[in-house]
């Protein structure tokens, strides 16, 4: 099976569990005034699951003639790119996303940076830490102090 | 209309709104320039800096400025690296390329130059003779009739998807849809498929969506597959200069392919793709027989006429979203969220109500295109130093500024994790190539959708709207078909080949 059928495939199981939600669940717990009218919460996200129910379907039973474009990236041979530095990052990415609030937006920032360079072959440290680190504090001042979203720059124990 | 462009023309020529066209140009154009990173995304990452600014009138003309800039860098990548930044550009590269490689860099991004500039005006000021005529006329919509126009624009977006992408691009509206539906609506104070978390009670974050679609997606593409970029067959860049001869051989297919352009950019989901490769088709079709071969190999009016026709109908794909409120494309719905995160909601009334805004940001169009020339074309050689940035340090940042526009957004640190799972399963949905652009244009939609469709079912009392009032059945008519015609013809084609 293709892989557009696969994909086709997990937003039909999506869009069933989000069906029987709207059809069987949701409705539960609504008001009783609200029953009284023509549209209820749940009428528009019914009517949407059935439509993206027989979507789902007409491209998993391969009803549409097969797309003959191929993606820019064959990922039938994705050995061959640079897979193992697109997961580092996309965890580098996870692991930013966990330590932003504690370790602090400087320190988690020119870390991200500085990491994620390494991952993708940088060397050169006495370019790359600067950069960083630099970086960093420029982006936070111009949040910071001029957009004026607050963001905290240190780890909590680092506040006095 | 006069007392219109005087309004416009007062809060465009402002020193703040000059510096905020030509800064969006210049940023546009210096994004726009990096291969693999298109006018959506740097749209994307540019929103939270748009809407921190306050002014929806400041707003949207910094991201039209970026818009406009986005596209004329990358048409220089496409024709100094062959590496263009965005399918709208694709078709540049066919003659900008070879003419690089024949060391007339510099006269191909002079050609490339006049030609977005003279699309760009052309197209501004038509779209200044019909967005007010539309909006005449949508003034006398009900909500039943937007209900209908906005399904006729979703189905046109997928109608328009090319062969083989017709049932994934409706499949990805619907999605779209099914996500605009999450958290608690407007109209029902009720909350829906929250799954009782209290982050999702809001519904899915645009911006982090947006950057999940497009930004996201792209910078993985540059990491698995980096693009070769040489600085080798540059030429003459500096040379800008184009003759007389040349320029007499031009004009009449910028004056074709401009109208051309901007009424197929204002087709929703045609777009600027669309209009640069018909452009290039039909000027290669009517040349002379002596010059149909020159095509491909460094042709002037091959250069011209995709150029032409994009920024045309990149100014075409204004006329919905000014007049109707729909967005005709993944850009122009970007431009309609930001919008909306401003308070401001665009379509027939927006002439009467904002008319600032309106206005402004047709003039702006004028001013970004003279900027465009003017200012850019000479910075040319300079702005292509960003081309000698090492990956290893542009993708770190590509990436940062993706994760920092989702969490400026929402200022939740559970927005980046929302992010990078929905930037992986965008990856997975692109190497299938599924269309990423009807998945948020169907999110954007999604709230007014359902808006005009309870309001509608509340006023008749159920869906008797649909028979009752003529223009919605023939537009629901117009939508089905849209749908169902390309699907038949596809299927109906492959039975009488077999």
């Amino acid at each position: 099976m293709t892989l557009e059928r696969w994909i086709s495939l997990i937003f039909l199981g999506i869009i069933l569990t989000y069906g029987y939600t709207a059809w069987f669940a949701m409705d539960s717990n609504m008001a009783p005034f609200m029953k009284r009218n023509p549209i209820w919460p749940s009428t528009f996200p019914k009517l949407l699951s059935l439509l993206g129910i027989i979507v789902s379907l007409f491209i998993l039973l391969g009803f549409e003639k097969d797309d003959q474009r191929r993606a820019e990236i064959d990922y039938r041979r994705l050995g061959d790119y640079k897979i193992g530095q697109a997961v580092g990052l996309l965890a580098m990415m996870i692991v930013y996303a966990l330590t932003l609030r504690s370790l602090g937006f400087l320190i988690s920032t020119a870390s991200f940076l500085i990491l994620s360079a390494f991952i993708l072959g940088e060397r050169k440290w006495l370019v790359l830490v600067p950069v960083g680190v630099v970086a960093s504090f420029c982006v936070w001042y111009l949040v910071s102090e001029v957009l004026n979203i607050y963001m905290r720059p240190w780890p909590h124990t680092l506040l006095f | 209309m006069l007392e219109g462009l005087i309004i416009g023309f007062q809060t465009a020529l402002s020193l703040k709104m000059l510096i905020v066209v030509i800064g969006g140009c210049l940023i546009g154009t210096f994004i726009g320039m990096l291969p693999g990173l298109g006018p959506m995304s740097i749209i994307a990452i540019m929103i939270p800096v748009a809407i921190s600014m306050g002014d929806p009138a400041a707003a949207l003309i910094l991201l039209a400025g970026v818009y406009y800039g986005a596209i004329f860098g990358g048409s220089t990548s496409s024709i100094l690296l062959n590496a263009p930044g965005v399918a709208g550009t694709v078709a540049t590269s066919f003659d900008g390329f070879p003419m690089t490689q024949q060391g007339k860099a510099g006269k191909a991004l002079t050609i490339a130059a006049i030609a977005s500039f003279c699309g760009g005006t052309i197209g501004a000021i038509l779209l200044m003779v019909f967005a007010p005529m539309l909006s005449s006329v949508a003034l006398l919509f009900h909500s039943a009739e937007y209900f209908a126009l906005m399904v006729v624009g979703l189905s046109a977006i997928a109608a328009f998807a090319g062969k083989g992408q017709v049932a994934k691009a409706v499949l990805m509206t619907v999605v779209g849809l099914i996500m605009a539906t999450v958290g608690e609506g407007a109209l029902f104070n009720f909350p829906r498929f929250t799954m009782g978390l209290m982050d999702l009670q809001s519904g899915f974050g645009f911006i982090t969506l947006a950057m999940a679609m497009f930004a996201l997606p792209e910078a993985l593409f540059l990491v698995l597959h980096p693009k070769q970029i040489s600085n080798s067959e540059q030429g003459d860049i500096k040379n800008l200069k184009i003759t007389r001869a040349e320029a007499w051989a031009i004009a009449p297919v910028i004056g074709r392919q401009s109208i051309q352009g901007f009424f197929i950019g204002v087709l929703p989901g045609a777009g600027a793709t669309i209009a640069s490769f018909l452009g290039y088709a039909v000027e290669r079709n009517i040349a002379p027989k002596n010059e149909q071969g020159q095509f491909g190999k460094g042709s002037i009016k091959g250069l011209a006429a995709p150029e032409t026709a994009n920024n045309a109908a990149c100014t075409g794909s204004f006329v919905p979203l000014l007049t109707l409120g729909i967005p005709g494309s993944g850009t122009t719905a970007i431009l309609l969220g930001a919008l909306i995160a401003l308070n401001v909601s665009p379509g027939p009334r927006m002439m009467v109500d904002e008319p600032q805004i309106f206005w402004a940001v047709i003039i702006s169009m004028y001013i970004g295109n003279l900027v465009l020339l003017v200012l850019n074309l000479p910075l040319i050689p300079y702005i292509a130093k960003v081309l000698s940035v090492p990956r290893n340090y542009l993708i770190p940042f590509i990436m940062f500024f993706t994760l920092m526009g989702a969490y400026i957004g929402q200022n939740n640190a559970t927005e980046l994790l929302l992010l990078v799972g929905f930037g992986i399963f965008a990856t997975a949905l692109k190497f299938a190539n599924y269309p990423l652009a009807p998945l948020l244009i169907g999110f954007i939609l999604g709230g007014m959708l359902e808006d005009n469709f309870s309001r509608s079912m509340q006023l008749y009392d159920g869906i008797s709207f649909i028979w009752e009032r003529p223009m919605t059945l023939m537009l629901l008519i117009i939508a089905a078909i849209l749908i169902i015609l390309p699907s038949w013809r596809s299927n109906f084609g492959r039975k009488s080949h077999s």
